[in-house]
């Protein structure tokens, strides 16, 4: 279980994350869903208590994650496909991870082969493809068996068999009670994974309700989304920079659309 | 340790100072490069104490009073040093730009802890390789001597002293060294700020106001306060120096522990 209460993240005078408020229910699997960066990973961050709130905040079974007493047992999360030193092996980063998260050793080896990466486990991690990348944090994620787990944008730069095992792996996930939020902006794979959608545009909620809702007058998941994201979609291109519109007319004064010379919502380096 | 450091250390819940060490020292022990870099201090400074103590003159009667071997057998501090504060320094920045410290913290959230595990394990081993390796390089060194000039002993005022303050002058190294990654968290600047801090400012400021100022500075404090049997009339005496390098020590990882929890990571 995952509750979010008027998460609020500010870089300067830009608000990444605004008063963003949702749940996320075990048993089915969430998606997390929004144009490239809506604020996203920036909430994933703050769940994760790796970036701390302006203001409101970020449970995880009712705790804040660095509160939690075992934290690997309860909560696994996949942010970045290359979280771990090229240097060591998939065995070696695991085994780390397990001594500080309490988790047995034994789970090292489960994890590894529950990912398919057990013939690779004792090579330098920096030689993975970026599909064995993704592959190493999942078996991360589900080193301590926990019951709510996090992906942000797992199915990045895999093929589509990768992209299927990542699909029913979640499904199998969620189906064991779990509680499973991913992220995406992609939403043929949103479609075809979550049950539920958490839209959000530009750092604010746009939805928050179930696939069978959003799609139900009829449209599909993809024109209910720019439905939803129309005006909030922030790297917006206008009619005047296709090369077939000759003459752009005009916008009309009274629906104003976002301008694209706006600066586009980045996180400072 | 005040209660309040004691807390901070020990969450309430599940895991503890003990986990984070068991994680460090995993990580510690599994990056090659580490061990490479060690064997980098043990050889070098072995080979630069002896080379210096084989290239020692006996000394002119008028310098009899102030000669000390001691000095030149430890002559390999400064090379290790280096080594010792680079590896701190990468134990931190390279987790940040490999991005394993969202791993870490995602076993390790309480910060406090993370650190202490990291300055405690590579701190600590490196105070023990390095008493090892000075107290070897002492014997092996005093062996190159020439035969003329009278060996020194641990036994001697001031030499047992000398030696293990200069292994645990590197240990000191070691933990401000990761004090420097938390703080500045890029690699390049902070080895920079670590070779500046070690080498490029004490030298500058030796060239223009002589000890002056450059006495206060750790590898100045090393070679001219710990590394010697004979105190030098000019520069900090040993306890001085070392209490010294102890409050460095303390304010460096202090700072470095503020920007770690500051800092979103």
């Amino acid at each position: 279980m995952i509750s979010v209460r008027g998460l609020t993240k500010r870089y300067g005078a830009t608000a990444a994350v605004e008063d963003l408020s949702f749940d996320v229910a075990p048993g089915t699997v969430t998606g997390f869903l929004g144009p490239n960066g809506s604020g996203k990973s920036t909430t994933m961050r703050m769940i994760m208590g790796l970036d701390t709130p302006d203001a409101g905040r970020a449970l995880v079974n009712g705790r804040p994650y660095p509160e939690l007493a075992w934290p690997l047992r309860e909560v696994g999360a996949l942010l970045e496909a290359r979280a771990y030193h090229p240097g060591r092996t998939a065995h070696q980063h695991l085994t780390a991870l397990a001594a500080g998260g309490g988790v047995s050793r034994a789970r090292v080896g489960e994890v590894l082969r529950t990912v398919g990466l057990a013939e690779a486990a004792h090579q330098r991690a920096g030689t993975f493809s970026l599909g064995m990348s993704q592959r190493l944090g999942i078996a991360a994620a589900l080193l301590g068996d926990p019951g709510v787990l996090l992906f942000d944008e797992p199915v990045n730069g895999l093929d589509p068999e990768g992209v299927r095992w990542i699909r029913d792996l979640m499904k199998s996930l969620a189906a064991e009670g779990r509680t499973v939020l991913v992220s995406s902006h992609l939403i043929s794979e949103m479609a075809l994974t979550a049950e539920h959608l958490v839209v959000i545009g530009p750092g604010r909620l746009l939805a928050d309700t179930s696939v069978a809702e959003l799609t139900a007058d009829g449209s599909s998941l993809e024109e209910a989304f720019f439905r939803l994201t129309s005006g909030a979609a922030m790297y917006t291109g206008t009619p005047a920079h296709r090369p077939d519109t000759e003459t752009p007319s005009p916008a009309p004064l009274s629906a104003p659309s976002p301008s694209p010379y706006d600066p586009p919502h980045r996180r400072p380096r | 340790m005040s209660t309040a450091v004691l807390s901070s250390l020990m969450p309430a819940g599940g895991y503890g100072l003990p986990h984070a060490l068991r994680m460090e020292w995993i990580k510690l022990r599994s990056l090659r490069s580490t061990w490479w870099a060690l064997l980098v201090v043990v050889a070098g400074m072995i080979a630069i104490g002896v080379v210096t103590m084989a290239n020692t003159k006996p000394p002119s009667p008028d310098k009899l009073a102030t000669f000390d071997p001691t000095n030149n057998v430890l002559a390999g501090v400064a090379l290790g040093q280096l080594v010792i504060g680079v590896i701190g320094v990468l134990l931190v920045t390279g987790e940040y730009s490999s991005g394993s410290i969202r791993a870490t913290l995602a076993a390790v959230p309480h910060r406090p802890l993370v650190l202490a595990a990291k300055a405690a394990v590579f701190g600590g081993v490196t105070l023990v390789l390095s008493e090892l390796v000075v107290l070897v390089t002492f014997f092996a060194g005093g062996a190159a001597l020439y035969p003329a000039i009278p060996q020194p002993s641990l036994t001697d005022g001031g030499v047992l002293r000398a030696v293990l303050m200069s292994g645990a002058y590197l240990g000191l190294i070691a933990v401000m060294a990761v004090g420097i990654g938390a703080l500045v968290r890029h690699t390049a600047s902070a080895i920079g700020a670590l070779v500046g801090l070690l080498f490029v400012v004490p030298a500058v400021l030796a060239g223009a106001t002589g000890t002056a100022v450059a006495k206060f500075f750790p590898t100045m404090i090393a070679g001219n306060s710990l590394a010697v049997s004979r105190p030098m009339p000019e520069m900090l005496t040993p306890w001085a120096g070392f209490a010294l390098l102890v409050l460095y020590t303390a304010v460096v990882y202090a700072a470095g522990l503020r920007v770690l929890v500051k800092r979103d990571a």
